[in-house]
């Protein structure tokens, strides 16, 4: 991957040749005819899958840190029950936590008048709600492991240096703690932030139009099968691509401890 | 809770039956999948290690391809150009359109997905065993795969075992993907289950109960095959760890 002599060596520019006459194939022989009349929904479906993805990732991490949190130090009353939710959503599939969520619970709700007749009731009749709480949930389990290691791997004597300066303990946390966990989690944080993206699809089986189900619906509607998954395809490793960059920008601008 | 235990009764009025069926049908497709996928690894890995430059890129394109698009998605594409390159095959052969059952497509899908993954797993694990044993093998003269066999793979095992453990937990959670397609695993009983009785809640959970005894039951079976893998080395952490 460094620098320009890598790409130009002999095989590779064969391939990369290959590669673009594929393109090219595919540009001319295959059907593209639908995509004026689907591009505003398209980029719609864009948004809302980037909109979620971002949404539950910092939702999720938010609730990643107590969790962590209580699982390392956390009394057990506290630990315990953190230890049992990230089992249970890591236990388990995400396709089955938000149909629990969206059928289970949306069929549970207007049993009870009180709810019927809450303010929020406009909303939990939609479908977005349900899929924010699965998918911030799901991220929330996974990375609250993570943070739990993260938490756990920051030195002893730092904290213990901290409290002899006579810092408060939510200022040692702030200041000491919690950045040095963050800083040693990103790595994985942003393999997370992949997957998470790639559980956004599935929010289009609750009846959420992002861009998986616009490309499941010009199937429906055209009958072409190859074209919008190849270029549903291209659209999330273009987003993970550039998820992966920026990450990795991230960890760069972090000092590293040096010795 | 009583009308909740006779919705999940095993025999026909209760749909209990039909979750344990679709579980089958979820773990044979898992079981398969991370075989297949496995198989895809090993040859991979060795792929990516001693392959030339034009096998190593073609690799490196079908792991990160694989690993940066969504399962549902993948499932989709390889569903279709599976199905259509079998009809194409059979009618090439002089026969019809053929029926694909479903655990088989299941396994050809999630097979070529955890494939991905288990050549990055598995080639971690081949670059983790010291050289000098590798080196031994060859200065004894053993064949490549007599070395593969007697040597790398026992010796990489311990390495792997963590990561393969991880991957087939998430075979398993895959396999609830395929409901999407419509393949009656456990997730698409549930639902089928769920939105004829109305019961949404009690099946959605029951089938949940169902996976995390799959997953747990999975923890502790890969805890003793680590143990065994690792017999007789040093323990590589504190215990607790």
């Amino acid at each position: 991957m460094s620098g320009l002599r890598d790409w130009l060596k002999p095989h590779r520019i064969v391939m990369i040749a290959l590669f673009v006459a594929l393109v090219v194939w595919c540009a001319f022989t295959l059907r593209w005819d639908w995509i004026p009349k689907y591009t505003p929904l398209a980029l719609q479906g864009i948004w809302r899958t980037l909109w979620i993805l971002a949404v539950t990732s910092v939702l999720g991490f938010v609730l990643a840190i107590p969790l962590g949190l209580a699982q390392a130090i956390g009394p057990w009353y506290l630990a315990y029950p953190a230890r049992v939710f990230c089992t249970v959503i890591r236990g388990t599939p995400l396709l089955l936590q938000l149909w629990l969520l969206y059928y289970g619970l949306g069929s549970l709700f207007p049993q009870y008048p009180w709810i019927r007749e809450s303010d929020l009731w406009p909303y939990l009749r939609q479908a977005w709600p349900y899929a924010v709480l699965g998918l911030t949930l799901s991220y929330a389990g996974y990375e609250g492991e993570v943070m739990r290691g993260a938490f756990a791997g920051v030195g002893k004597g730092q904290l213990e240096a901290a409290n002899a300066f006579g810092m408060p303990r939510f200022t040692v946390f702030r200041r000491i703690w919690l950045p040095q966990a963050i800083q040693s989690a990103l790595p994985t944080l942003g393999g997370e932030t992949i997957l998470q993206l790639k559980a956004t699809p599935l929010v289009a089986t609750i009846a959420i139009v992002d861009i998986y189900a616009v490309a499941a619906r010009v199937r429906q509607d055209t009958f072409i099968v190859y074209e919008p998954l190849i270029l549903l395809a291209a659209v999330y490793l273009a987003i993970a691509g550039i998820l992966a960059f920026a990450f990795k920008k991230l960890e760069e601008r972090v000092p590293v401890k040096t010795g | 809770m009583e009308q909740a235990l006779d919705l999940l009764a095993l025999s026909p009025p209760g749909w209990g039956g039909n979750l344990l069926r679709g579980l089958n049908h979820s773990l044979q497709i898992a079981f398969g999948a991370f075989g297949f996928g496995l198989l895809i690894g090993l040859l991979g890995a060795y792929g990516k290690l001693y392959g030339g430059p034009v096998t190593r890129d073609l690799l490196a394109v079908y792991t990160t391809v694989v690993r940066a698009v969504p399962e549902l998605v993948l499932i989709l594409i390889l569903y279709y150009v599976g199905s259509d390159l079998i009809n194409q095959a059979s009618e090439a052969l002089g026969g019809g359109r053929v029926e694909i059952s479903g655990v088989a497509a299941g396994i050809w899908v999630l097979g070529v997905v955890q494939g991905a993954y288990a050549t990055e797993i598995l080639r971690g694990a081949i670059k983790a065993v010291p050289s000098g044993q590798i080196e031994a093998a060859r200065a004894y003269g053993m064949s490549p795969v007599l070395m593969m066999r007697r040597v790398t793979i026992p010796a990489m095992m311990s390495f792997a075992i963590p990561g393969l453990a991880n991957l087939w937990l998430i075979a398993t959670k895959d396999t609830a993907l395929l409901a999407v397609v419509g393949f009656n695993e456990l997730t698409q009983e549930t639902r089928q289950a769920a939105s004829s009785t109305r019961a949404y809640f009690t099946f959605f959970l029951a089938a949940g109960v169902l996976y995390l005894m799959v997953s747990l039951a999975s923890g502790r079976i890969f805890g003793r095959i680590e143990k065994w893998a690792r017999k007789g080395q040093p323990s590589l952490r504190k215990a607790g760890a």
